[in-house]
């Protein structure tokens, strides 16, 4: 038997057991001695299991460390850190523009919330808010509502198969799949889209986009229905989420909960309604709210956003298309100093620059040619300033705050990501309860790693 | 590598805002600010000035008023110190409010804001942590925002501490949610959160040294400890002559 996993380095099993306290290992090997009772355990049945870092139930490399009395967990504790990729720090080190390109990769489940949230605070500072062009608040709010759908059914979906229930993942994958299909078309990334850019967004609409996006609309009323009829009144689904971890309004204003962990409490607190982004109030959707406090009532509270989500999409789908008249409409804003110059089109060889804007940068106007050269590699300068954006995204409050001393690149970047804040609720959610229920608790958070650890 | 040159402007630059300021007035040269190493941008010599500090009068206009009477009255009314005393200024920028607080009141502060009935910031959204190393005396900064869902109203707090004594009163009594964000605030800016009920590493080992996300903390270029050998930093790895 191996001897290396003792605290004494060579010690033998025995003497690792007088030195430490009765030791297992993963050798295993001692059931009869636990059957006959030869043992000396005695009558502390505490144990501390290692969940992870990978399984609980891989929404990234997560670890948990339980103390269990029996089934019964005692003790939860998360341990994070283990996707930890430096973006802040990275983004630090290079411009404004290629800070879309790093904080989209936080969250991989909500990439463009990312981007929005941190494009919306560096507008901020630069006092462009309200100069943003129509076309790239529309595309903006098409882009986040779709991502919001595949968020969640990136939630309700794997969630179903944590509890064993394969149909579920599928069919959820299934709607999830079609939106990346959008996203690809629209961006050229199934994810990491960095397409929400400082001003606007990085392009216009492709050649039948919107037919696309319409068509998704058409489908996805039979796929939520689909869902709906296999998850709301399954018998497994309902006992293993029904009064599972709880928590009530006032547990979520003690550990500062928002989102749909906050909305399953009943009350209807979205950023979307209380302090409106991108002309969201002129939107119509509601604010679903149930009031279980539980696993399911989540559930609940995330097919009911996907409704809603879906109407602000075939809203702004509509608006949209009664744009598509006007001529040259603009999706990045107007200022040479800040809008990102350069134009993609689709060639022979594949995507790449426009051949018009080539030839206006490199045979008709000098000014345009500096403004590509500055803005392409040294970037524009932001006022010097600090800036909070917060906005609603899928998981809860996600802000980023953004500090400049005045230069072309973020002095400070910081995303305050929804996953990070609610995996502190690991404990609530999680003690008192069985060791079974561990596993829909956290699913019910719905966190990224990508985000916690950034 | 162009270093940082205090004193006199280069012709052709813009005009300083603030002329008193004048012990510094560049904030830092180069792009990428990677002292020590080769700078492959070709913007070495890019200039930022330093920016003068803000401070607003009142009225601040909006709710702001509201907040800033609330809360002198609310720290009044317990015997102690009055607004000027905690907030040392005031700064309304970019339609964002926020307090600069004394750390040694930042716990007052916080307790009146979360319980007082005309303040209310029910939801803590948050630590950020800002290393300002040319600020001398003040060079680490913890940004906290606020939320209150009564009011639907936001407000930042900022506190600052000297690097030389990095402490800040933890306020993980008065908002339980604190308690990861000044974890990760202590991880990556060395800021000391005193009161608080474990701060351990959040994101970075155990047993890591330094505090990655100061600002004289390089990127990249840390050799890396496995298990006895050492990986040497990228750079390091392997050379091209």
């Amino acid at each position: 038997m191996s001897t290396d996993t003792h605290a004494t380095p060579g010690a033998t099993d025995a003497e690792a057991d007088a030195a430490e306290g009765r030791v297992y290992n993963v050798a295993g090997g001692d059931w009869d001695e636990l059957v006959t009772g030869d043992d000396d355990r005695g009558t502390n049945e505490q144990i501390v299991v290692n969940m992870g870092p990978q399984h609980p139930s891989t929404h990234g490399v997560l670890r948990l460390v339980l103390t269990l009395e029996g089934e019964t967990v005692t003790d939860a504790r998360a341990s994070i850190g283990y996707l930890h990729t430096g973006i802040e720090k990275n983004m630090e080190y290079r411009t404004w523009t290629q800070g879309s390109t790093f904080i989209t990769r936080a969250d991989y489940l909500m990439p463009l919330h990312n981007e929005a949230a941190y494009c919306m605070a560096v507008e901020r500072l630069l006092g462009i808010e309200d100069k943003l062009p129509e076309r790239a608040k529309l595309i903006r709010v098409l882009l986040l509502e779709l991502n919001r759908i595949s968020s969640h059914l990136g939630g309700v979906g794997p969630f179903g198969m944590e509890l064993g229930a394969t149909t579920i993942f599928l069919h959820g994958l299934r709607m999830r799949e079609y939106i990346l299909d959008i996203f690809e078309a629209f961006t050229g990334l199934r994810m990491n889209h960095a397409f929400i850019r400082v001003g606007g967004v990085a392009q216009d609409i492709p050649p039948g986009g919107l037919e696309q996006v319409r068509d998704f609309l058409a489908k996805s009323k039979g796929w939520t229905r689909d869902l709906h009829k296999l998850i709301d009144a399954n018998p497994v689904f309902t006992a293993r989420t029904k009064g599972i971890a709880y928590l009530d309004l006032e547990g979520c204003m003690a550990l500062s909960v928002t989102g749909p962990m906050l909305r399953a409490t009943g009350l209807p607190w979205d950023l979307r309604k209380s302090q409106p982004y991108l002309d969201y109030e002129t939107y119509d959707f509601d604010v679903p709210t149930v009031d279980t406090c539980d696993t399911y009532g989540r559930y609940v509270v995330r097919m009911a956003e996907v409704d809603e989500s879906l109407k602000i999409v075939e809203q702004v789908v509509d608006r949209l298309a009664e744009r598509s008249g006007i001529e040259n409409d603009p999706w990045i804003i107007q200022d040479a100093k800040i809008g990102w110059p350069a134009r993609l089109s689709l060639g022979p060889d594949g995507l790449g620059p426009s051949p018009e804007h080539i030839a206006h940068i490199m045979g008709q106007s000098m000014e345009a040619l500096i403004h590509h050269f500055k803005l392409v590699t040294e970037g524009f300068r932001v006022p010097a300033g600090q800036a909070y954006v917060p906005i609603e995204s899928p998981k809860g409050e996600l802000g980023c705050h953004v500090v400049s001393d005045g230069g072309t690149r973020p002095y400070r970047a910081h995303l305050r990501d929804p996953s990070f804040h609610h995996m502190q609720a690991v404990s609530v959610l999680c003690e008192g309860g069985n060791l079974a229920d561990v596993i829909p608790a956290i699913a019910s958070i719905d966190p990224v790693i990508g985000g916690v650890d950034r | 590598m162009t270093t940082t040159t205090p004193g006199g402007d280069e012709p052709g630059l813009p005009a300083r805002p603030d002329a008193a300021e004048a012990e510094a007035p560049v904030v830092r040269t180069g792009m990428f600010g990677a002292a020590g190493t080769p700078d492959t941008s070709g913007y070495g010599r890019l200039q930022v000035h330093r920016a003068p500090p803000l401070v607003s009068e009142p009225p601040y206009g909006g709710y702001f008023d509201a907040v800033a009477q609330s809360l002198n009255s609310a720290l009044e009314a317990d015997g102690g110190s009055g607004f000027s005393a905690a907030v040392e200024r005031v700064v309304v920028d970019h339609g964002e409010l926020t307090f600069y607080v004394r750390r040694e009141h930042l716990l007052t502060v916080a307790d009146k804001l979360l319980h007082d009935p005309a303040l209310r910031f029910e939801i803590f959204t948050g630590v950020s942590g800002v290393h300002y190393p040319l600020e001398t005396g003040r060079e680490l900064s913890a940004v906290y925002h606020l939320l209150s869902i009564t009011h639907n109203r936001r407000l930042r707090l900022e506190v600052r501490a000297p690097d030389a004594d990095p402490h800040i009163p933890s306020v993980t009594p008065v908002y339980p949610a604190a308690n990861w964000h000044e974890r990760e605030t202590w991880d990556f800016f060395g800021i000391v959160f005193d009161g608080h009920p474990a701060l351990t590493r959040i994101e970075m080992p155990d047993d890591w040294l330094g505090h990655p996300q100061r600002k004289d903390y390089p990127l990249g270029g840390i050799p890396v400890e496995y298990r006895g050998t050492k990986v040497p930093p990228p750079d390091e790895r392997r050379s091209y002559t």
